[in-house]
């Protein structure tokens, strides 16, 4: 059965196909989406995939990404493509590309970091995307995956 | 002649390459004769000492070579640093001191700050230690001693012994091995106190062989030289852990007995107890060389940032 069958196409909005298989509930709650916003929002898990063996699909209707978001996406969800539908089109089609500089987006885990006490902006250098590793270039403190999911949830939630 | 160092912030040791640090030790060799003189290099420059947290033998040992150049000096103490924070932005402060002098040093107890007033000064910002991250001009001290007394940095086995994860001393001086090329370093340590992850992967990632291991009497033989921190009790969970393993880090006769006859053993100083006073009168004991250097590299560093002529 295909993926199709299972989900009906959408008329505008985004495809975030080639998910990591398991991340579809985490890009959305990145994304802020509970599903009380009226709008389809169709999440297909576990899918077969021939470049990752399984993914992850979601589609929303009505919601086209910012830089931002397209950002949170790519961190948490690297392979991730995003597509923006219109009138049943695809017209756009993006790769996601894991920021090698993270602004502003993530808070320093270690609590005598300047950016925690001084009104500062954090920045984050990427120096590792599979597993993901991210440098507070302050402090030198590290950020990996698990932690940057957890922040980019829970400053939405 | 043009350097690496010309109007820069000094944040961490590997903002520099091995040429900057070897310009370095050449200037600071020429300027050893002069540390009881008083130079006119910097005549006209103030330098700002922004002690935010108390360092008495750092903070003494900058204002030494500013003075022994002819320049001048404003500052604060830690207590003053105190009344100062309250009400007023790290940034702020920074910008009244850049509005002053000709040159920062920072000493904070919040890592990043130095970095961060880099970024608001337009004078040079010299770090002299953030919380526990880095800490330059000590491993420019540390690489001297070994550069002076070795005759270069290069080809030697190196033990980083005691507290390596929370003492930026010793992540900053094993770092700045990392510029050169080390033999082989072991990092000696109890396993609640191992190097920090970030400083292994630069190692590897420069192509550095190094080994942790537990215990010095293991490698003690092969060193040729032996960096000492201290280990504090205040970063064990249970007091008595620290009380078991402190015997095992200390650095006496005994175990020095089994080294080189020419191992030089380095201390960041102050000490406590993790050296034996016995020791100090042996020909291993580099660490009140190592602190008299202080005042010569600083000179050094100062010369090359403000491009003056030896
Ligand atoms: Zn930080």
């Amino acid at each position: 059965m295909s993926k199709e069958l299972i989900v009906s196409k959408i008329r505008n909005g985004t495809v975030i196909d080639h998910i990591p298989a398991g991340k579809a509930l985490t890009v959305l709650r990145i994304l802020g989406i509970t599903g009380r916003e009226g709008v389809m929002v169709a999440i297909v898990m576990n899918v077969d995939s021939k470049k990752l063996g399984r993914k992850d699909i979601v589609k929303i209707e009505n919601r086209e990404l910012t830089a931002k978001e397209t950002d949170m996406i790519a961190l948490i969800a690297p392979t991730a493509t995003i597509n923006i539908i219109r009138d049943f089109m695809v017209i756009e089609k993006r790769k996601v590309v894991v920021p090698s500089v993270v602004k502003g987006l993530l808070k320093c885990p270690n609590p005598t970091c300047v950016t925690r006490i001084e009104p500062i902006e954090t920045v984050f250098e990427t120096i590792s995307t599979n597993p993901l590793i991210l440098r507070c270039v302050y402090c030198g403190s590290e950020l990996g995956l698990e932690e940057v999911e957890t922040q980019l949830v829970s400053s939405i939630t | 002649m043009e350097s690496g160092f010309k109007y820069r912030d000094v944040i961490s040791i590997t903002d520099f390459n091995r040429k900057d640090l070897e310009l370095l030790f050449d200037r600071a060799n020429t300027l050893e004769q002069y540390s009881k003189s008083r130079l006119r290099l910097l005549e006209n420059k103030v330098m700002a000492l922004a002690f935010f947290e108390p360092s008495t033998r750092t903070r003494m040992s900058f204002e030494t070579a500013m003075k022994r150049l002819g320049g001048s000096t404003i500052g604060f103490t830690s207590e003053e640093a105190i009344s100062i924070a309250k009400g007023e932005t790290l940034g702020d402060t920074i910008r009244m001191l850049d509005a002053y002098s000709d040159i920062i040093v920072i000493r904070h107890r919040l890592e990043g700050a130095a970095k961060y007033a880099a970024e608001v000064a337009s004078v040079p910002v010299i770090n002299g230690g953030d919380g526990k991250q880095h800490h330059p001009t000590q491993a420019m001290i540390d690489l001297y001693t070994i550069w002076r007394i070795k005759g270069g940095i290069d080809g030697l086995t190196y033990g980083v012994l005691g507290d390596l994860k929370y003492a930026r001393t010793s992540a900053s001086f094993t770092l700045a091995l990392g510029l050169f090329r080390p033999k082989k370093i072991y990092l000696i340590s109890h396993p609640l106190l191992k190097m920090r992850e970030n400083v292994k992967r630069y190692l590897r990632s420069r192509g550095i062989e190094f080994e942790e291991v537990e215990r010095a009497d293991d490698v003690i033989e092969e060193l040729d030289v032996l960096y000492v921190t201290r280990i504090q009790k205040e970063r064990f969970p249970d007091p008595s852990e620290y009380e078991k393993v402190k015997g095992t880090y200390i650095v006496n006769m005994r175990l020095i007995s089994k080294a080189k006859s020419d191992m030089i053993i380095l201390h960041p100083l102050p000490r406590t107890e993790e050296i034996d006073r016995k020791i100090d009168t042996t020909p291993h004991a580099a660490y009140f060389k190592q602190a008299r250097w202080g005042v010569p590299i600083r000179m050094a560093l100062l010369t090359l940032i403000f491009d003056v002529e030896v």
